[in-house]
Parts: C-alpha cells; sequence; structure tokens
C-alpha cells in the first residue's frame, strides 16, 4: 500500500479532487447524451405516428389542427385516432419505463420487472375480474388494476421473504401465470367480448385511446413521477445492496416506498392500456446499455415512451392490413432479450 | 477492562466524548443489554457492550457466534427484540436514519457493486448521508471522495471499471466508499474475507493509519485471531451470543479463552513482531510430532 507516494510532494490533495472531478465528468456529460437522444427519438417516432401511415398529415396541417381549425377528414383522423393513440402510448411507455427501471435497480435483478413477476398481471386480472364479474367500469376498473397490482405486490413480497431477489423472481413468475389463468377464465366465461378488448387485457393495446382517459393518466403521472423522482434519489445507493443502503441512510421503510410508488406507475400504466407485454423489462437494460451500464430512470421513460409508440406504429402497418396491437410487437421482441439475458447469466447479481 | 458480567451496565453519558485516545472513557456507542435475533431465534442474547472512542475494537468469537448480529444491531440494521443500541446517548433505533449514516458507518459484507460503475462514481456514493434535497454536491464532496481515494491507495482506480478490479483491490474500493461518508464510527463486517494474507494487512493497516490519523472509532469483526490480537486496542471475544471477554488482546488472548471460545487447543506466545499474544493451534498433526508438548 504506497499511500503516500515520494515523488511529486507538493499537493497531493489537489491534484486528487482534480482527478475525481474530471472522472465524474463522462458519465455526466454521457447521461445527459443519452437523455436528449432517447428524447429525441421518441419526439421523432411520435411524428412518425402522427403524421404517417395511412393517411399522412402535414406539419403545417398538424399545427393548424391543434389550433382549432377544422380540415374535414383530416381533423377527426387527427384528433380521434391517431393523436390519442400515440400520446397514450408515449405516458404510458413511459410509465412502464420507470417502473421497470426503479424495480430493477431497487432489487439488484433485471429479472425482476413488474411485468415479468406478475404484478401488471395483477392489475390486468383484477380489471377482468373487476369487468366480467362485477360489471364495472371506466375508473372503477382501474381502482380494481391499481388494487390488483398492489395486493400481488404484497403477496410477492410475503411469499418470498426477506433475503434474495431470485425467491422473489420465482415467486412472482408463479403469480404471473396464477392471474393469466384467471383472465384466460373469465374471458371463456365472457361471450360477448370484441377481440379489442381481448387482447387488450391480455397482451396490451393503445388502439382504444381516448382523451378522457389520457386526461385521467396524464393527471395520475403528474402527482406520482415526481414523487418518484424524489424518492429516487436514493436509488444510488439502493443499488448497492438493502444492508449497504441502509448504512447509506436509506432505511428500509424509504427502500418499500420507492417500490410502492414504481407499483402504482406501472398499475395505472396497464389500467390504461394493458400489460404491453415487456416494456417494463426492456425499458431499464436498454437505458442502461446506453449510458455504459449506469441506471437512468429519465432515459428508461423515454425508451419506455419510444418502444410503445414505435412497437404500435409497427403493429399497425408492418403486416399489410393486419393490425396487431402493441403488446404482440413489444412482446416479439422481449422474448429474445429475456433468453439472452438467460444465455449470458445476467439473471441474478453475484454478491461482492 | 477484563471480563463483563452480562449484568453489568454501563453507565452511558449523554455527551459525547471526544477523547482520540478515549479507551476505557465511555464511548458514543454502546449496547445495553441488546438482544437480537431472526424470528423466534436469538442470535445475541443481552449483551452489553461499551465501544471506546477512538479505538479499534475487533469483535471474535467462533461461526454463528452471532459477532455479525451484533455488528448489525449496533449499526441499526436490525431491529433489537430487547434492549437497545444507544448511540450519543439516544436509542439508535429511533434516531433519523439519515442522521446516524453521517456519525456511523457500515461496510456490510453484502455489499453488491452495480455493473458498469466505476470506481469514482461508487466512492462518491459515500456522500449520500450528506446529501439533500436543498444540498447539492459541492467541492466538500469532491475533496471527501478524493481524500478517501487517497487513503485507500485507490486514485490511481478511479476511472476504472469495478468489475475488472482484483478481490483486494475491490476491498480497498468498498472501504474507500465507506472512508468517503465520513464518519466518526465506521464499522466493518469481515472486512478481510476472499484476501489473501497480504491484502488482509495492506487493508488493516489502512484502517489502522485511518484510527491513528483521524481519531476514527473503528470496529470491525475478523475471523483471523492473531491479525486481531496484532490490530485491536480493545477485542471482544463472544460465544453462543454472549460477551466472554473483553479488554486488550494481551489480557484477553489467553490459552483458555481459546479454549472456551473456539475451542481449540493452543498455545499462545507472545508475537515476535508484535509483542501481541500469538495463537499457535496444537491441532493432532502437531501434537503427534511432539508428544510431549500435550
Amino acid at each position: 500500500m504506497n499511500a503516500v507516494q515520494v515523488a511529486p510532494a507538493p499537493a497531493p490533495h489537489a491534484t486528487g479532487v482534480e482527478l475525481v472531478r474530471r472522472a465524474a465528468r463522462g458519465p455526466v456529460r454521457r447521461r445527459r447524451l443519452v437523455i436528449a437522444g432517447t428524447a429525441v427519438l421518441v419526439l421523432a417516432l411520435f411524428a412518425a405516428r402522427t403524421l404517417l401511415g395511412d393517411y399522412t398529415i402535414t406539419v403545417p396541417d398538424f399545427f393548424r389542427i391543434l389550433t382549432g381549425t377544422q380540415i374535414p377528414g383530416a381533423s377527426f383522423i387527427l384528433m380521434e385516432v391517431k393523436l390519442p393513440r400515440a400520446v397514450l402510448a408515449v405516458l404510458v411507455g413511459f410509465a412502464f419505463g420507470v417502473a421497470g427501471a426503479v424495480f430493477q435497480a431497487t432489487l439488484r435483478n433485471p429479472l425482476a420487472s413488474p411485468d415479468v413477476i406478475g404484478i401488471s398481471a395483477g392489475a390486468s386480472a383484477s380489471a377482468v375480474v373487476a369487468i366480467v364479474a362485477f360489471g364495472w367500469s371506466g375508473s372503477m376498473v382501474s381502482l380494481a388494476a391499481v388494487v390488483g397490482a398492489l395486493g400481488c405486490a404484497v403477496v410477492i413480497r410475503l411469499v418470498a421473504g426477506p433475503g434474495g431477489t431470485h425467491r422473489l423472481v420465482l415467486a412472482g413468475i408463479g403469480l404471473a401465470a396464477a392471474m393469466l389463468s384467471v383472465i384466460h377464465y373469465f374471458f371463456t366465461r365472457a361471450d360477448e367480448w370484441d377481440t379489442q378488448l381481448v387482447l387488450r387485457w391480455l397482451t396490451g393495446s393503445v388502439s382504444q385511446a381516448n382523451w378522457s382517459q389520457i386526461g385521467v393518466l396524464a393527471l395520475i403521472l403528474v402527482v406520482l413521477l415526481p414523487l418518484v423522482a424524489w424518492a429516487a434519489r436514493g436509488l444510488r445507493v439502493v443499488e448497492l445492496g438493502e444492508e449497504t443502503a441502509y448504512a447509506l441512510g436509506e432505511g428500509p421503510a424509504r427502500q418499500a416506498l420507492l417500490l410502492v410508488l414504481a407499483t402504482l406507475l406501472a398499475a395505472v400504466g396497464v389500467a390504461a392500456a394493458g400489460p404491453v407485454a415487456f416494456v417494463a423489462f426492456l425499458s431499464g437494460p436498454i437505458a442502461r446499455f446506453l449510458n455504459a451500464g449506469r441506471t437512468t430512470l429519465l432515459a428508461s421513460g423515454f425508451v419506455g415512451a419510444a418502444l410503445l409508440v414505435g412497437g404500435d406504429y409497427i403493429g399497425d402497418y408492418a403486416v399489410g392490413n393486419v393490425n396487431f396491437p402493441v403488446g404482440v410487437v413489444t412482446g416479439a421482441l422481449g422474448a429474445p432479450f429475456l433468453l439472452w439475458l438467460v444465455a449470458t447469466g445476467r439473471t441474478g447479481r453475484r454478491a461482492s | 477492562m477484563s471480563v463483563m458480567n452480562s449484568d453489568t451496565r454501563p453507565d452511558v453519558d449523554p455527551a459525547p466524548a471526544g477523547a482520540p485516545d478515549g479507551r476505557g472513557a465511555p464511548g458514543r456507542l454502546s449496547a445495553e443489554s441488546l438482544s437480537l435475533g431472526y424470528g423466534e431465534r436469538t442470535v445475541v442474547d443481552e449483551l452489553s457492550l461499551v465501544i471506546p472512542d477512538g479505538a479499534i475494537t475487533v469483535i471474535v468469537g467462533a461461526n454463528a457466534c452471532g459477532k455479525s448480529t451484533l455488528l448489525r444491531g449496533l449499526a441499526r440494521l436490525l431491529k433489537p427484540t430487547a434492549g437497545r443500541a444507544v448511540l450519543d446517548g439516544r436509542a439508535i433505533h429511533q434516531m433519523p436514519t439519515k442522521e446516524v449514516a453521517r456519525i456511523l458507518g457500515l461496510l456490510p459484507q453484502t455489499a453488491v457493486a452495480p455493473e458498469g460503475v466505476t470506481v469514482v462514481d461508487l466512492v462518491a456514493r459515500g456522500r449520500h448521508p450528506h446529501t439533500g434535497l436543498w444540498r447539492r454536491w459541492s467541492d466538500e464532496d469532491d475533496r471527501a471522495v478524493a481524500e478517501a481515494l487517497r487513503l485507500t491507495g485507490t486514485l490511481d482506480l478511479a476511472q476504472r471499471n469495478v468489475d475488472e478490479l482484483s478481490g483486494g483491490q475491490r476491498q480497498r474500493v468498498w472501504v474507500a466508499m465507506a472512508l468517503a461518508q465520513q464518519t466518526d464510527l465506521l464499522l466493518l463486517d469481515e472486512p478481510t474475507t476472499f484476501l489473501d494474507l497480504a491484502h488482509q494487512v495492506e487493508l488493516l493497516d489502512v484502517l489502522a493509519d485511518l484510527n491513528a490519523n483521524r481519531g476514527t472509532t473503528i470496529v470491525m469483526v475478523l475471523h483471523e485471531l492473531n491479525l486481531a490480537a496484532r490490530y485491536a486496542d480493545h477485542l471482544v471475544a463472544m460465544k453462543d451470543g454472549r460477551l466472554v471477554a473483553q479488554g486488550p488482546p494481551g489480557e484477553v488472548v489467553t490459552e483458555e479463552l481459546v479454549r472456551d471460545v473456539f475451542g481449540l487447543e493452543a498455545r499462545v506466545i507472545p508475537d515476535p513482531v508484535s509483542g501481541t499474544p500469538l495463537v499457535l493451534p496444537l491441532g493432532r498433526r502437531a501434537r503427534a510430532a511432539h508428544p510431549q508438548e500435550d
């Protein structure tokens, strides 16, 4: 250990500080670049989704319609179909992306995202139960979805017990399967379902978007996201392990609060668009990959939004005149990624 | 400071005693009839202990004697089932956890480095308890991180990924993170596990320097009895969740104690290098070769 070096005696202190500053600068710059880049990507996809497709809308027309000018045909298609769908996709995608990244970082396991460990499925199942068994509709269904997600989160926590996240992931995957069977069961009992609704609660879809629903979701996100941002200030130490985080002043209560907020985010996303497969699961790792391995919630949110808008666009136009719900597209992206995670052994962190 | 009965309750001075050489002086950190356990199982049983300020305290004992559990209880990571851990005259579990984190640091065994994290980024996270909603990163934080890197000899590694480091380097980086926290008390749970002897000594020297230069009170759990005897000012021996003996290593480490606490037949001689007790296990093989020693 030669902490004290003999040669340049003058100010080892100052050079150390300079070195620390220099070493910290790179990651900060990269993070800004990644956030800006993913935000621009979302904007580009959003523009493509709203302006291109079967019915092309020019940019001047887009702003004229937004400011109130009526253009026969174009106004309806933009305001009632394309725009709400794209806006909902951005909001839901952002919520899923942030929720997934929080889960993965807090539980230190890329598999532990809400759509893999049954929280999204729980929200979906209880929404379906609310619709089919109780005949509820509207915001009551959304409420049921949120309660279902929280209930599932609590059950997983209790079953897994304290300690390793491997147990938590296993418990969650089991619960996800159970919740899926609940959804299937109620669909066999309900006979007058159109396929759109079925698909929405099974794989997720934004094709039913409407403005009142978007308004409610936006309002909830305006409340939730700042809370998440506040609670997530501890994420950088929570990532270091439960005990290390506690030693650094982030107690179990704050760690639990962060997970509850992320569960709520995932739940309102599911309530609005169904359990769009793998968006929460994919966003965090993609954002982390771009950001040289470091977690960034903002970029995760943008990646989630990009996945959902992009996925919806592909689902709508990729194959002739078949319209896939977005969940089918993201599911097709997520499955190979899951296999890749397993194959490269990244499914659980080693200790040390 | 010799063998202490479990019913002697130390008096706790509400005012923190700041004497750098506070041996025998009332300590800022103490356990008062502290019981700790997991579920129904009691692991630490009504243990009372005062950590001397400004000294290096080392807790030793056989596997599963409750030494790591005690350390976690002292660091408020485990809620006591009875009794309390006291920091600066207050029950540590009732203090705001972030306030505790500015006074007392802990390096647990379970620390996980996130993938792709650089050394400087990891060490900087040790500043977490000093940051807040209204307090942004400052020059003082940069200085604390640089100082922690310098003290642990990891300044050259600052930009490297933690994943790429050797075990010894990685352990020094974790210690650097705990040092960046700049606490008056530092608790370490088996910091030398997985390190070879040279790296063990290197790490313990870093901690000894820290104690000597900054007066940081250090409490650690160590497995290696001879190193514990060499580096401890105050040695605490535990067995079955209870305190068996405490005091200067020269008084604590005896052949009877090693037999009692570790169930090991051993000779104890003065360490020719440091004069501290040196434990030489007899073992069956050595005894067979020198039957007269038995």
